[in-house]
């Protein structure tokens, strides 16, 4: 049984990385590995990644985890990458540690690592990070309800529906909220999930929206004043609102969300979402490719962060915070 | 290779001596360390102990204790089923893309919904009693299936927009002060029935029996395949009917959700105290297994702690029910 399948695998293996190398000819490959397949954030950098190789004449090759955190899978991919000849592989770290060691093996075969959406951990491990600023996108909607809803004597009552206990994105999301409401002592260097005594509850949600009511509810449950929500993303936001709903409370309590994606942005036009801070990802898989290309003719690595850009998004714009309104907002979102 | 730990053939007994009355340290488990929970939670914060937040426990174990209730019946007949959450996430995409997308009336979408999960139900059944595949791998196999067919056919993309009668079951009515979804009434309907099922009625009796000794069982003329069909067959039924339940909670059709629910709700069935080994079990146990995990969820944000620590005391849970599973075998 087994020898005849290591040759089967073998062979394929073979055949595989031989065809490859023999279509790909002069043109750069570039790899795209991303933490799942379904995501809609994912699917759209992939789209973009895509249309930019193709503009550019390049090959794309992408792979994924079978969810956040499958760095088992992002590792073969990378492995699988190098061998079928990339030289570039932009990558959105699922486990912004464990995948270094495969990201060193890759680098000391002369291939450029670039992250996208998510850096790694340290950041210098890869060449290059094309990301959202997470700490500025939730500044932005820090300070946009405290001028919309608090800034006056009204105390604020907060319900913060985080992402998971550890990754870097919910504690930059969850801390710049709070330094941009205005709570003293609190950095884009903090490390840990920051909380202030407007903070009456706070609990994971994964980004899911049935978790996300499921916790909305208990902290209802627990302080039914809560008069302002933050959510890691808007998938969370509406199971939020679902359960402010269900509560009739949807009309007096101000849920603000990051992300941007075209269902969130419609839940901000029909006023279930006050403001949302909007992300890029076919920016940053653009702007990867093009960097991809860029090394296969000159040999020149890309470096350093760059910021793909955040915009606040909300029909009800506000003194003092620059904001975008939904039109704006669904005319640049991802996802359907 | 012999069998260490040969099963006798008990039906789950009715009368007999005081000691076989008297409810065993599974049926008891469970109920304790839900009274126990809650009476902790009860000093922990004054919002614990009332209706309105009991009421809102049951509204949020609701799809998990109806994906349970299939669950039960399969590890009754000592099988698992590992497919279910996706099934129930592909049942609940039919509904919704039919009902919105499709134009189809929304009765009949969920009919359509409930046709697909009871298909996927019936060819697990298929899989495992006519070509004999080990249950643990055809419904591994059939997660995969189900969870890329369920993307591929949503295009990975959220149905929002549902008519009134796909999310008729989130909504509620009042008794006193208290809220009550119809939901967690039509999860608490089919409590019942299935319990009246199991235990008052022949097919309902075969299943403990084919679970407990399948070999036994096939001697006393138990069409034993034919109860297993039925068994994963009816399951995907209530796996449409979760679907139900999940779409009226989240009032959207998510094509990411269930991916968890299959351990979820084997974890309800071992925290209820049916045994993984086929043949003992209480379905209300099922259902109060349910509840601890929710109890635990609720108590601990109201008193601010992180979720993290529901994870660790249902681990703990789950754990101690087993084992005190193991051990009330070894004294038989």
């Amino acid at each position: 049984m087994r020898a005849p399948f290591k040759f089967v695998t073998a062979s394929l293996t073979a055949a595989t990385v031989l065809g490859l190398a023999l279509a790909q000819g002069n043109q750069p490959v570039i790899g795209l590995i991303t933490k799942t397949e379904t995501n809609p954030f994912f699917v759209k950098m992939k789209e973009g990644a895509q249309k930019q190789a193709s503009a550019l004449g390049a090959k794309l090759m992408t792979a994924a985890g079978k969810t956040d955190g499958d760095n088992a899978s992002q590792v073969t991919a990378i492995e699988n990458m190098v061998a079928a000849g990339a030289k570039t592989i932009l990558i959105t770290p699922s486990e912004p540690k464990a995948i270094i060691p495969a990201i060193q093996k890759a680098q000391a075969q002369g291939v450029q690592v670039i992250a996208l959406d998510s850096p790694t951990d340290p950041q210098s491990a890869v060449n290059a990070l094309f990301a959202t600023d997470n700490f500025k996108a939730g500044v932005l909607i820090g300070q946009y309800a405290k001028a919309a809803g608090f800034s006056g004597n009204k105390v604020a009552k907060i319900a913060m529906l985080d992402l998971s206990p550890g990754p870097l994105v919910g504690i930059a999301r969850h801390n710049g909220f709070l330094a941009g409401f205005g709570i003293k002592g609190i950095t884009a260097k903090t490390a840990t999930l920051a909380t202030a005594p407007q903070v009456v509850c706070a609990q994971d949600t994964y980004g899911d929206q049935a978790k996300g009511q499921t916790a909305m509810e208990n902290c209802l449950q627990k302080n039914p004043d809560i008069n302002l929500v933050y959510t890691i993303n808007e998938p969370a936001a509406f199971g939020a609102y679902q359960a402010l709903k269900t509560a009739g409370r949807e009309k007096d309590v101000m849920i603000v969300s990051v992300d941007g994606g075209c269902a969130g942005v419609r839940g901000v036009q029909s006023g279930q979402i006050a403001a949302t801070s909007q992300q890029y990802p076919l920016k940053m898989a653009a702007l990867g490719v093009v960097a991809g290309v860029n090394y296969a003719k000159s040999g020149k690595k890309a470096s350093g962060y760059t910021d793909t850009g955040v915009t606040l998004i909300t029909n009800k714009a506000v003194q003092g915070v620059s904001s975008k309104d939904a039109k704006f907002g669904l005319a640049n979102c991802w996802g359907q | 290779m012999t069998n260490p730990n040969p099963k006798s053939l008990t039906v789950p007994p009715q009368r007999g001596s005081l000691r076989e009355r008297l409810p065993s340290l599974t049926v008891l488990g469970p109920l304790l360390a839900l009274i126990l929970a809650s009476a902790f939670f009860a000093t922990q914060s004054d919002r614990f102990l009332t209706g309105q937040n009991f009421s809102l426990i049951l509204q949020q174990v609701m799809v998990v204790g109806v994906l349970a209730i299939g669950q039960t019946l399969i590890i009754l007949t000592a099988g698992i089923d590992l497919s279910n959450g996706v099934i129930m996430a592909l049942g609940s995409m039919v509904m919704t893309k039919f009902a919105v997308e499709a134009g189809v009336n929304p009765y009949l979408a969920v009919l359509c919904g409930l046709l697909t999960t009871t298909f996927f139900g019936l060819l697990n059944g298929l899989l495992i009693t006519r070509i004999k595949l080990p249950p643990f791998i055809v419904t591994l196999g059939m997660y995969n299936i189900a969870f890329a067919l369920t993307q591929l056919y949503s295009n990975a993309q959220t149905v929002t927009g549902l008519p009134a009668p796909l999310t008729f079951f989130g909504n509620t009515f009042r008794v006193g002060n208290t809220a009550i979804s119809y939901g967690t009434v039509l999860m608490l309907v089919l409590y019942f029935v299935t319990w009246f099922v199991l235990t008052h009625t022949a097919p309902g009796r075969h299943v403990y029996a084919v679970g407990n000794n399948p070999e036994a069982a096939r001697l006393t003329g138990i069409p034993t395949q034919r109860v297993l069909l039925l068994v994963y067959t009816i399951a995907g039924l209530i796996y449409g009917i979760a679907a139900l339940l999940l779409v009226s909670r989240t009032g959207v059709g998510d094509p990411n959700a269930g991916q968890t629910e299959n351990l979820e709700s084997i974890t309800a069935v071992v925290l209820g105290g049916t045994s993984l080994f086929g043949g003992r079990g209480m379905l209300f146990g099922t259902l109060l297994g349910a509840l601890i995990v929710g109890v635990f969820r609720n108590g601990l944000t109201l008193m601010g702690v992180s979720s993290v620590y529901q994870i660790l005391i249902t681990g703990i849970l789950v754990i101690l029910a087993v084992a005190t599973d193991q051990l009330s075998r070894r004294k038989t």
